[in-house]
């Protein structure tokens, strides 16, 4: 029987908004996260991840009221990442809620923190996030601070050495592909979902749900993470309530102009799971809804 | 603690207790986190949660002085539910680093999942994801409203194998292998899977334990 693939809407947050950039970078405001949240329960997420993606530059992790409200209310995994760097500070995100943590930067400079991390809190407590970009002469090295900075470590070799150091999930993302909607890397995420005997999370680049099923069915993803596509697919049927919550930080004027993105064909969950469900991938569905 | 709604969520400091906990809350149930035995016996129903590594689970237990209060609170027959880790600390034994004793509650081993599959395909452990249950007892109260082959969400590298197959409710397919997802044995049920993570048939599940747990002090009068 084939594996039952995970749908995981990721949601980038800077201070109290939703935001999403191009190659990790050039942030957007989308709007409030707790309503973008509760909008992919209700239409069926297996699991939503939360990224402070300006926590490395500040050293914080500034998540644990969104996380804290989002648990009461959201009955599916959440999973938690963005400047976290000791034990103190996962087990301050898992108390707010979370059932997951996401380490990137902290695991690199010191990787015997996921081996800590895993003997105190459960491996399937600890995801690894790898950061990947593509080098002129075919590498990939892994990159923190969302792609900013140059670690000179080899993808291939991290993936497998968090595995044995005891991670439960790896993320793997290419900032090549982010944001840009021309579908994921499957060299990138094919490579490591097939050396490593945990699960592997694809993310960056889905333009359109083809993209989705095709991490899935080609480069072997046990999860894919998808971001512009549900969002903008969420911004189309509720822009009116949006403009009136989106202010404060960031570049807002993109919602104001009520532009799309043009190489993003948003989709609904629903539609997604229907859509995969249709090619043979298995992935939950309320059998209400496929009835 | 003398409310009829109340229920233990038993403390043995490891674990995210507060999702057991949110989704009693959110079905009308009224949840207590401890580990204080006295508080526990005085609960209309009792869960134990948890997550992490069996032989730790067992120290602490014993530390705290929960073994006996486990045994003691199923013994009066009252609902009590075990979840992911409080499935297997159930059983007699557990091979999860090293050979540990469990509660022994439910007669049987917990094994981890082997490290291919039949056709030599590396199997990814933990489980991390939805997976479906097909449910062996189509009567149990707590299964209302649940359909056969419903998706729940599972986070584990070890399962039950129960000596007595007449205690298996709910069976699972992982890697090629049919394996125990869920007990039920008199006023005991656990499950391997995670209801409260398990969105809205999950919480169905929250919902009629909480019916079981009021129907049966109206009973007791």
């Amino acid at each position: 029987m084939a594996k039952t693939v995970r749908i995981i809407p990721r949601l980038d947050i800077k201070g109290p908004n939703l935001v999403k950039g191009i190659h990790l970078e050039g942030l957007r405001v989308m709007g409030k996260p707790e309503q973008f949240a509760r909008y992919y329960y209700e239409t069926g997420a297996d699991e939503l991840l939360y990224m402070d993606v300006v926590a490395s530059l500040y050293n914080r992790n500034s998540l644990h009221d969104i996380i804290m409200r989002t648990a009461r209310e959201i009955f599916i995994p959440l999973t938690v990442g963005g400047g976290l760097r000791t034990i103190d500070d996962i087990c301050e995100v898992l108390r707010a809620g979370a059932d997951k943590v996401v380490l990137n930067t902290a695991a690199i400079n010191n990787p015997q923190i996921v081996k800590e991390a895993s003997r105190e809190f459960g491996s399937s407590t600890i995801v690894i996030a790898i950061e990947a970009i593509r080098q002129p002469d075919g590498r990939y090295l892994a990159y923190t601070d969302n792609g900013r900075q140059h670690t000179g470590v080899d993808v291939f070799e991290w993936a497998k050495k968090v595995a044995e150091l005891g991670a439960g999930e790896i993320i793997i993302t290419s900032v090549d592909h982010e944001g840009t909607g021309k579908g994921y890397d499957h060299h990138l995420t094919g490579t490591v979902a097939a050396s490593v005997p945990i699960p592997v999370i694809a993310h960056g680049g889905a333009g359109n749900k083809q993209h989705v099923k095709e991490v899935i069915t080609e480069a072997g993803a046990d999860a894919v993470s998808v971001a512009s596509l549900f969002h903008y697919d969420f911004i189309a049927g509720h822009r009116h309530q949006l403009e009136l919550n989106a202010e404060g930080e960031g570049n807002i004027e993109f919602l104001k102009s009520k532009r799309g993105y043009s190489k993003i064909e948003p989709i609904g969950l629903k539609e997604m799971k229907l859509y995969l469900h249709s090619c043979g991938v298995d992935c939950r569905q309320e059998l209400s809804e496929i009835q | 603690m003398n409310n009829k709604r109340s229920v233990a969520i038993i403390d043995f400091k490891m674990g995210n207790l507060f999702s057991v906990s949110h989704a009693c809350e959110h079905v009308g149930l009224f949840p207590v986190i401890t580990s204080d035995r006295k508080l526990i016996m005085e609960c209309a129903a009792a869960i134990l949660p948890g997550v992490g590594a069996f032989g730790e689970a067992m120290n602490n237990l014993e530390k705290l002085n929960l073994v006996e209060t486990i045994k003691d609170f199923i013994a009066s027959d009252r609902p009590f539910l075990g979840i992911c880790l409080g499935l297997q600390l159930l059983f007699s034994r557990s091979e999860e680093f090293g050979e540990h004793k469990g509660l022994d509650i439910i007669k049987g081993a917990v094994k981890r999942f082997p490290e291919k599959d039949e056709n030599n395909k590396l199997v990814k452990v933990p489980q991390i994801g939805w997976n479906r249950i097909n449910i062996k007892k189509a009567n149990t109260a707590l299964m209302n409203g649940i359909d056969n082959e419903e998706y729940m969400y599972f986070v584990h590298s070890y399962y039950v194998l129960p000596d007595n197959a007449e205690t298996t409710l709910t069976v699972t397919n992982y890697a090629g292998l049919d394996y125990c997802s869920g007990v039920h044995d008199g006023n005991v049920t656990a499950f391997q899977f995670h209801p409260e993570k398990s969105a809205r048939k999950g919480l169905r599940i929250y919902y009629n334990y909480k019916n079981i747990v009021l129907r049966r002090n109206k009973h007791n009068g």
